[in-house]
């Protein structure tokens, strides 16, 4: 086994891809919230991912992605045995693992993906889970079983209806809400879910987390292109995140800097598409 | 100094400098006067033998003037190009008390030049015969590094650099940019430190891959932290979360280390018609130059002071306003304001007049009250200095810090934590390069001295 090498690959829905990867290194340190930077190729870009979980033993670390840019769709083509160039971490502050009671977990799309290890350690430590997913559709909702297995309850949402309930997490959240006292909250998707479940759980006075995914480059706090609005304060998302207080952040203004670069990813994109200049 | 036609520059990313010509070269290095006390080599942080090197070079014996300067100096292409000679090394030059001083910095360009060009003398590794196998890490791989671990290797240590980018090189690597730097030098003086018998292990973050204690699990005897000052700063005004607002490292990284401005690169870069470059040091030059190369058509320098205060080299001062970057002096920025997509669209200033001096000896900038006004702009960048990154710090219990986060050290270089050191901007302070690498061979010689007395205990 060479390190960065890819052992195993499972198409978990249309574009979700996981992988497993030969990397002891971060396999024997990493903890539920920390995440890698990979870089695939000479001409690729740096992108940040969460570690879906690991195993010590075998010294791999278990990716989940969903092919959205250039460097994510590049990454769905390659197979196992193929070898990574460049892969960094464990990076970025661990979740917060402490008994808390009564904690729903939610995941968002691939969201669900950095959910679940969180979700998981949270269980072994003794609180209690309730689990919500929320996909656009039934192919899209992943790790059902997973989530199923360390909660109490696990709901399911379809923005469709074509599986579990019609409607959206925050739909479960309020019925949840509604009729049993929550300790705390993990919300972990698109910003724009993350934003309305702050709104709720700020209402019912809830503590609630997100973990952020604004773009990035080097991960140890040198670029600053990650920053993200925290109450007053500017801070890093690479090395004082990727968690924060939701009620706190500045949803907003991440979602304007998330777009910073939209133009030039669809262009490249339609490259890749043509299979235009690519190692 | 030879340079190539600003119109011709702007448009690439090619050296600007060009450098001495063998007969100018020559020429140059006969003006030396080879003083009996030579005050030139105490100008330099790594004590090059300065006068022996001009000698050989005005004698025509280039390969031994490239030995001369590997000697203390393994990065001789690079301090060259970017070490402020003006003062150091060529303040000192007799010279330069009636005339012009010897031009030092060209000179050991030229020899360093000449090597590549010749192919010939790759001054092969000088590994001792007494191979000591004791392991040596090397945190960080920017001049302070490179400059440890080769002279460690020079000791005969066996030595691991530990960097956490994709690539070697730190602010050579992401800061300088390939106009003042070509890529091509500094990947050969680090093919040369690897030449030494050094081993460098990218994409490892020490702090969190392997933390100090388990290198030295790992078995390595003593550990130099040179992870620089990679922090940057911001103003702390409204909007500058805006989009179109970059910090100078978060723009060099993107266009050195990411090649964002070659098309066959994915990493992107946007750039406005409009750029404004905020600060005055040899950072924010480089940003207005490279933002230029970019395809802006206006580059504006704004900085609060005037410009005798910037603290940029002269030298660099002259390229940018050679290639059109106009400098807006006695403007402090205050706001940034954005249309409602988020992106920048201004940048309200304050007009100020130069006060009191304050306690750096500068006159200190007094805001004109009422003066408010605004310049219009599609992109900003911040670079008004970096401070220490905190993350090895941080992740390492016990290593002494001070409040602005640099690594306390003794005079070897020593940290608070036994078997540790430190040097370069980690512990200075955002400084330059040769200094960080008078800090390295200084760490070096220490940590042999360390090992050695372990050994004997």
């Amino acid at each position: 086994m060479k390190p960065n090498q890819i052992l195993n690959k499972k198409e978990l829905a249309p574009s979700i891809k996981l992988f497993d990867i030969y990397a002891p290194d971060i396999a024997k340190k990493c903890l539920p919230g920390n995440f890698i930077i990979f870089r695939l190729h000479e001409y690729g870009e740096r992108i940040p991912l969460t570690i879906n979980d690991w195993d010590r033993q075998k010294g791999t670390i278990r990716i989940i992605v969903q092919e959205i840019g250039r460097a994510t769709k590049e990454l769905g083509n390659m197979n196992i045995g193929d070898v990574i160039l460049n892969l960094m971490g464990p990076l970025g502050k661990s979740s917060e693992i402490d008994r808390f009671g009564k904690v729903v977990c939610i995941g968002g799309g691939v969201g669900t993906a950095v959910i679940y290890p969180i979700a998981k350690a949270l269980k072994e430590k003794g609180n209690e889970i309730i689990g919500i997913i929320g996909a656009k559709t039934k192919e899209l909702v992943i790790l059902e079983d997973e989530m199923r297995k360390i909660s109490s309850k696990c709901y399911i949402t379809t923005d469709d209806g074509s599986y579990g309930k019609k409607g959206f997490v925050t739909d479960a959240l309020n019925e949840i809400i509604s009729s049993q006292k929550i300790d705390r909250v993990i919300a972990i998707g698109p910003i724009m879910m993350m934003k309305k479940i702050s709104e709720i759980t700020k209402l019912h006075s809830i503590p609630t987390i997100v973990s952020l995914n604004p773009i990035m480059i080097d991960g140890t706090g040198m670029c600053g292109g990650c920053r993200v609005r925290i109450g007053n304060q500017t801070k890093f998302a690479c090395v004082d995140g990727p968690e924060f207080d939701a009620h706190k952040v500045d949803f907003d203004e991440l979602l304007h800097r998330n777009n910073r670069f939209a133009e030039e990813e669809k262009d490249s994109c339609k490259l890749l598409n043509q299979g235009g200049k690519d190692e | 100094m030879n340079k190539r036609p600003v119109k011709e520059r702007i448009k690439d990313f090619e050296e600007v400098a060009l450098g001495f010509s063998k007969e100018e070269a020559i020429a140059e290095a006969k003006r030396c006067l080879q003083c009996k006390k030579p005050l030139c080599i105490n100008g330099c942080p790594v004590q090059i033998n300065i006068p022996k090197f001009i000698k050989e070079i005005a004698e025509s014996k280039f390969s031994d003037a490239i030995k001369t300067l590997k000697e203390t100096n393994s990065l001789p292409g690079i301090c060259g190009r970017v070490c402020p000679q003006e003062s150091q090394c060529e303040m000192f030059c007799i010279l330069g008390k009636k005339g012009k001083p010897i031009d030092i910095g060209t000179l050991e360009r030229f020899a360093s030049d000449w090597e590549i060009q010749s192919q010939k003398s790759k001054v092969k590794s000088q590994k001792l015969e007494t191979q000591k196998p004791i392991k040596m890490a090397v945190v960080g791989s920017g001049p302070a590094g490179l400059t440890c671990a080769g002279e460690l290797a020079k000791m005969g240590y066996e030595v691991t650099i530990f960097e956490s980018l994709h690539k070697p090189g730190g602010v050579l690597r992401y800061g300088i940019p390939e106009f003042r730097m070509p890529r091509d030098v500094l990947d050969r003086e680090i093919q040369y430190v690897k030449d030494l018998g050094v081993q460098i292990r990218c994409d490892v973050l020490i702090g969190r891959t392997y933390t100090v204690d388990e290198l030295f699990e790992q078995g390595y005897k003593a550990i130099f932290i040179g992870s620089g000052a990679g922090y940057p700063q911001f103003l702390n005004i409204e909007g500058e979360n805006a989009n179109g607002v970059y910090s100078a490292n978060e723009f060099l990284t993107r266009a050195n280390l990411m090649k964002a401005h070659d098309k066959n690169y994915h990493t992107p870069i946007k750039i406005g018609k409009r750029v404004g470059v905020i600060g005055g040091g040899n950072v924010a030059m480089d940003a207005a130059r490279v933002a230029l190369r970019l395809g802006a058509e206006e580059v504006y320098l704004i900085y609060r002071r005037t410009e005798k205060e910037m603290p940029a080299r002269e030298e660099e001062k002259e390229n940018a306003k050679e290639e059109g970057i106009q400098f807006k002096i006695l403007t402090q920025p205050i706001k940034i304001k954005t249309d409602v997509q988020g992106w920048v669209k201004e940048l309200e200033c304050l007009q100020m007049e130069l006060g009191e001096p304050d306690e750096s000896g500068r006159r200190r900038p007094v805001p004109i009250e009422g003066s408010n006004f605004s310049i219009p702009l599609d992109t900003i960048v911040i670079a008004i200095g970096q401070t220490p990154n905190p993350l090895i710090p941080s992740y390492t219990p016990n290593l002494k810090t001070e409040k602005k986060g640099t690594i306390v050290i003794d005079e070897n270089g020593a940290t608070s934590i036994e078997g540790v050191f430190a040097g370069g901007d980690i512990v200075t302070g955002a400084a330059t390069v040769i200094e960080a690498m008078g800090a390295g061979r200084k760490a070096a010689k220490a940590m042999d001295e360390y090992v050695r007395n372990k050994v004997k205990r």
